[in-house]
């Protein structure tokens, strides 16, 4: 099995911050690698050590064989990359920045202008063609971005989270693009805060938080490490809620999870599940629903790194 | 698993320097494109020079000189230096405004030469400058300012002025890779530029100031360009003053060049 993207021990310091402490990672080619993390987890640094823009204070990395230091410039010529912040500039029609990528890459005139036009159109951008990218929107910017990072029709592509701040059908439209990618062959290595992201596209998964990857394999295999199922329980008088809360809490030796008519708790037993049953009944509360299910990735999450997904706010206080 | 199937060239090693400079030529053809969609960038460049032009041709030049024509006759090659230096600032809000937008990045990360698109901005900078220049004693000529020496004395003019704004872009250069956001070197550009050229001998002659400021404008190099660009433009040129702002931009890229060059290295 050949690696597409390999690293091992990197490590890159800002100042008191250890953005990166030592991560290993290994992409085959051809697939998806989700690289899932909270705000701060060090993702995006981990792309841009890998697209030859920082280096790093230890470590190794090669892209498509190649090492991202000693051999900058050929990783440069196999690579596209589409950061965090849409970088296409602004004062520039949608045509100019992609004709701009065609020339820098020794296309001649009429090739990046062919090349140009047939990535305006496959993103829906034609009709925005010769306008300045400052009157996108920022989901029509997004694509230009990503079109712009195509116009080499790399072999590994980075994106950083390529969602963020789109609407959930320029989202599914995405992500259709990239399955189309990977099915030519590309190599996409995508970092995201989504876990629905990560379980839709990714072949693999690595969670990274603080600057370490904390688990990685496939989201089956990490919904599994977990240990596995939850419990369900919904009552039919949502004013019961408190009591089967207090049951859960007592049975299953875990605090529950609230949502709106439902409480959650994982379970690692099978005794649990009568166990529930019986106690509820005892207390004359009826039961209008009542399941075991698969842990979502999102519980995965929770369990790895203490903190939901989308809760960076406890973690931007604390110095790596 | 699935074969790559686009039919990969074989990457190259490095960047031949004659590619480089093609890259360089795109780069500087970025810059200077959005000048057709926003023609209006042309006149913004020479706005402000363009009021100083007149305000103190008209407002001042009748109190200071005999009269306003013979004000501007003594000013413009003056404020011609002025403009020259704030137009420097437009590379370094450029650089800052690819560095904070991702541009920079995006560029970085494509296999062109590691020089093009800091050489690629100062070129097209450099043909904004020109045309800026030209502008300038275009409308001088205009209002009645006459060139008194020839062609040459023209070209001279216009080498020098492009000689010094290319040494002083790279202050330019290392305040817009040191500042946090662009408008911050515009900012930096007026806190400089209006003390250094206000203490000069562009707008009044030195010995109508007190004699400690004399001693500084003597020494401040906008005089000494703006007295080689008077005799460049109308009395004939001195070899004393042109040699002087030389030797100041020459120093001045000595001394920023490097450190410029190594804050972009240190940023990215
Ligand atoms: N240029 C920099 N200077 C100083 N600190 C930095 C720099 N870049 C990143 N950091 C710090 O390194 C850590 C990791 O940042 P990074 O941008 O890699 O996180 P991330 O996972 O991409 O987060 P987000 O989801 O918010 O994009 C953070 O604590 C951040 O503040
Ligand atoms: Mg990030």
């Amino acid at each position: 099995m050949s690696y597409a993207i390999r690293a091992e021990g990197l490590v890159r310091r800002f100042g008191e911050t250890t953005a990166l402490a030592g991560v290993d990672l290994g992409v085959r080619a051809g697939t998806v690698f989700g690289l899932l993390g909270p705000n701060g987890a060090g993702k995006t640094t981990a792309v841009r050590v890998l697209a030859t823009l920082l280096r790093p204070d230890a470590g190794t990395a090669t892209v498509a064989g190649y090492d991202v230091f000693r051999q900058a410039h050929q990783v440069r010529q196999v690579i596209g990359l589409t950061g965090q912040y849409a970088s296409v500039d602004e004062t520039l029609t949608g045509t100019e920045n992609l004709l701009l990528i065609g020339r820098l890459l020794g296309y001649s005139r009429g090739d990046a202008r062919a090349r140009a036009r047939q990535l305006l159109a496959e993103f829906h951008l034609s009709d925005a063609a010769d306008r300045a990218a400052k009157t996108y929107s920022g989901g029509m910017r997004r694509r230009l971005d990503l079109a712009a990072s195509l116009v080499g029709r790399p072999r590994v592509l980075f994106l950083d989270e390529p969602t963020t701040g789109l609407d959930p059908r320029s989202r599914t439209e995405l992500w259709g693009i990239v399955r189309d990618l990977v099915g030519s062959g590309v190599t996409v290595l995508l970092t995201t805060q989504y876990l629905e992201e990560a379980d839709q596209l990714a072949d693999e998964i690595a969670v990274i938080d603080h600057g370490r990857v904390i688990a990685q394999g496939t989201s089956e295999e990490l919904k599994a490490k977990v240990g596995g199922q939850a419990l369900v329980v919904r009552p039919a008088d949502p004013g019961d809620l408190a009591m089967v809360v207090g049951v859960l809490r007592e049975v299953a030796g875990a605090e529950p999870e609230l949502n709106q008519h439902t409480a959650t708790v994982p379970v690692s037993g099978g005794d649990v599940l009568p166990a529930v049953v019986r106690r509820l009944e005892d207390a004359d509360v009826t039961i209008a629903e009542l399941a075991l299910r698969g842990a979502s990735l999102d519980e995965v999450f929770l369990s790895l790194t203490g903190h939901r997904a989308e809760d960076g706010t406890e973690l931007a206080e604390v110095p790596a | 698993m699935t074969t790559i199937s686009a039919p990969a060239p074989v990457p190259t090693r490095r960047v031949s320097p004659l590619v480089g400079i093609r890259h360089t030529m795109t780069l500087a053809w970025r810059s200077l494109v959005q000048i057709k969609h926003n023609p209006m960038e042309l006149l913004d460049l020479s706005i402000q020079p363009l009021m100083f032009v007149l305000l103190f041709t008209y407002v001042f030049g009748g109190a200071i000189a005999d009269s306003p024509t013979d004000y501007l006759r003594f000013m413009l090659p003056g404020i011609m230096v002025q403009n020259a230096l704030f137009a420097t600032m437009t590379t370094g809000f450029g650089l800052n405004t690819d560095l904070t937008k991702g541009v920079f990045d995006r560029l970085r990360s494509l296999p062109i030469a590691r020089w093009a698109p800091l050489a690629g901005r100062i070129l097209a900078d450099t043909v904004k400058q020109a045309w800026s220049i030209a502008l300038l004693l275009g409308i001088g000529m205009v209002l009645g300012f006459r060139i008194g020496t020839g062609p040459l004395g023209v070209l001279g003019a216009f080498a020098l002025l492009l000689a010094f704004s290319l040494a002083a872009a790279w202050i330019s250069v290392l305040v817009g890779v040191l500042v946090s956001e662009p408008d911050k070197v515009q900012i930096f550009g007026f806190m400089v530029i209006f003390p250094l050229t206000f203490t000069s001998n562009v707008f009044v002659p030195t010995e109508s100031m007190p004699g400690w400021l004399q001693a500084w404008v003597k020494v401040n190099p906008v005089s000494t360009l703006a007295d080689a660009l008077r005799g460049l433009l109308v009395s004939g040129p001195e070899s004393g003053p042109i040699v002087t702002s030389l030797l100041w931009g020459l120093g001045i890229a000595v001394v920023f060049a490097p450190l410029a060059v190594r804050a972009v290295m240190r940023r990215v």
